[in-house]
């Protein structure tokens, strides 16, 4: 293990005039968790879908195992082992979990032109998958996948990702719309997916969610990467404040603190 | 192990034809009651079916584009223009009837090709795209029929083993054109359900970034299915030519509204993702027994689209109802499929 799994060096993104990403490098390692950090419009998107292969990086390197990648289409990062999960689970909704497990890679049996989509061995792989993470509520793969909860969909998301080999797992906000104990069944299954010694990229805007299951944290601010530490390195509030743009924060408390002194212990009024 | 699928209440609702067919036999019931024994007998029976049939061969492609997020309205066109070409090329021009209906399907499929590389290049929604193509064919379709014919409607007589296989009445009755819908219905049944292309066709309906990045070929399918709805409206065009000897520019508008109906009533999701062959075969019964079986009661036929329309809201209600049981539906605890 010499080479990290996925290694970014230098990498630039403009649209035309606008640059969205600055010489970002990262790199993770297989069985690690990389927590990306960042406020709206710190690049984050634009970095994942470089990572999945939606975007080409303008100038800078991409490397897997380090060999240098580069990806024309979502295909072919898929191919070479990087799977992309979406808030939502990237999932269809009124599909059943069988098919949708299987979507784009349908097992088939008989020959020909009559090969057919094998439904029965589909559902019995997806819902084993599924329960070997741990979701033990899903038994039968003909349910449909709009049913399930937030993070049920989460999981069979994950599950599809880890069957078909993924070796790097990007998770885009997989917990920000799901509820307490949802969110904690998600974490806990993207440790499983580290212990399977999958490099998993771990998108978010929660500090708590970050610091519970990351081992390497970067944080982006206006496309730059700004902070870049491993675990233990940095208190929440260092991290929530670097987040917010650190002197933003300070700032308002400042201001705050002074209309406060100024006006008998009031807070400022809305107006507008 | 799951052997032997049972039919359970969660399969039944999950089936996006239960609504359509609790609706066919309502309506095949109340039609039977006021309509008398002239409806079910075997002329009455003729009369829904040569209906359905030659509507049910273009309904199945537009469901299925439906099902994958798009719509073809311009198969209102492609039916008269089907007709007119096989019309002007072997009843005009007296070319072999195979010609014919070669260049009357190859137009189809390149009104198709058409329309499908316009929705994937522009990303205009379909619905505008085929507006467009829509009224273009009608115009062309119009504009050379008179110019190479001199009249807007064209006089064609095809042998007989043409007449045998797409023009025939079987029994004096049944037009041969409903063993073209059972084979139709076999062959989409088997794409949409058995084979590995309708997942990809689900998918695309469902959510179309999600399946271009699982590395379905979005684009090619939807052209190709957009070509199979050209294709098919063009061989209904030309089996009614054969039937009635002749072919008239503008004979097919109506296609365009009765397909969409049959398509919605028989379950399939408007915004896609969601729907089933069987399903759209029950939607275009339903709509043909009551476009005809009127005819057959007491009543004043100009009342037809009133239960058309009252019939379509009501499917459409019905639809989501059960769609709505099916994602919420779960299996007991303890039930376990083991």
């Amino acid at each position: 293990m010499t080479a990290p799994l996925l290694k970014l060096t230098n990498v630039n993104k403009s649209f035309g005039p606008v640059d969205v990403l600055h010489d970002i490098s990262l790199q993770v390692n297989a069985g690690e968790v990389l927590c990306l950090l960042g406020d709206n419009g710190a690049g984050k998107s634009t970095l994942i879908k470089i990572l999945s292969g939606v975007h080409k990086v303008t100038s800078g390197a991409v490397e897997m195992n380090g060999a240098p990648v580069l990806f024309g289409s979502p295909r072919d990062a898929s191919d070479a082992g990087i799977a992309t999960v979406h808030q939502f689970g990237g999932t269809f909704p009124l599909m059943s979990i069988g098919r949708s497990f299987f979507v784009g890679e349908e097992p088939t049996k008989g020959w020909g032109p009559f090969k057919r989509f094998d439904s029965q061995r589909a559902n019995e792989v997806a819902v084993k998958a599924v329960r070997d993470l741990g979701i033990t509520r899903i038994d039968d793969g003909d349910r449909l996948v709009g049913g399930l909860s937030g993070g049920e969909r989460q999981a069979l998301a994950i599950a599809r990702a880890v069957h078909f080999g993924a070796s790097v797992l990007i998770l885009d906000e997989p917990t920000a719309a799901l509820g307490v104990k949802e969110a904690a069944h998600v974490l806990r299954i993207v440790l499983q997916a580290r212990q399977k010694g999958i490099a998993v990229i771990f998108i978010t805007h929660n500090v708590i969610h970050a610091l519970t299951v990351g081992d390497h944290f970067a944080v982006l601010i206006k496309g730059a990467k700004a902070a870049d530490f491993r675990k233990g390195e940095k208190s929440r509030e260092e991290i929530t404040d670097l987040m917010a743009g650190g002197e933003h924060m300070a700032e308002l408390e400042a201001e705050i603190a002074s209309y406060m002194a100024t006006h008998e212990g009031h807070p400022p009024a809305i107006t507008g | 192990m799951s052997q032997t699928q049972s039919p359970s209440l969660g399969n039944l609702l999950r089936r996006p034809e239960t609504g359509s067919f609790l609706g066919l036999v309502a309506v095949f019931v109340f039609f039977t009651i006021f309509g008398g024994g002239n409806f079910a007998s075997p002329t009455g029976a003729a009369s829904w079916l040569n209906v359905a049939a030659s509507l049910g061969i273009v309904a199945i492609p537009i469901g299925l584009l439906m099902i994958a997020g798009e719509l073809d309205i311009s198969i209102g066109s492609m039916i008269p223009a089907g007709s007119v070409t096989v019309a002007i090329i072997s009843g005009h021009f007296h070319a072999p009837i195979l010609v014919g209906i070669g260049v009357a399907l190859a137009l189809g499929a390149l009104v198709g090709f058409i329309n499908g590389i316009l929705v994937i290049r522009t990303a205009v929604p379909s619905f505008i795209v085929t507006l467009g193509t829509l009224f273009a064919v009608a115009g062309l379709t119009l504009g050379l029929c008179v110019i190479l014919t001199g009249t807007t409607s064209v006089a064609i007589k095809a042998p007989p083993e043409a007449k045998f296989l797409l023009g025939q009445f079987i029994g004096g009755a049944f037009q041969v054109t409903i063993f073209w819908w059972i084979v139709a219905v076999a062959f989409w049944g088997f794409v949409l359900h058995y084979s590995p292309y309708g997942n990809w066709i689900l998918a695309m309906g469902g959510d179309k970034v999600s399946a271009r990045n699982a590395g379905i070929p979005t684009e090619r399918m939807t052209v190709l299915l957009f070509m199979c709805s050209g294709m098919s409206a063009a061989f209904v065009g030309i089996s009614q030519a054969i039937l009635y000897n002749s072919a008239q520019v503008s004979a097919g508008q109506s296609y365009i509204f009765n397909a969409i109906i049959s398509v919605v009533v028989g379950g399939v999701l408007l915004t896609g993702g969601y729907g089933s062959i069987f399903g759209i075969v029950l939607g275009t019964l339903t709509f043909a027994i009551v476009n005809q079986g009127i005819y057959y009661t007491g009543f004043d036929a100009n009342w037809a689209s009133l239960i058309i329309g009252i019939l379509l809201l009501l499917a459409v209600l019905m639809n989501n109802t059960f769609r709505k049981l099916a994602l919420s539906y779960s299996p007991a605890k303890g039930k376990a499929s083991k």
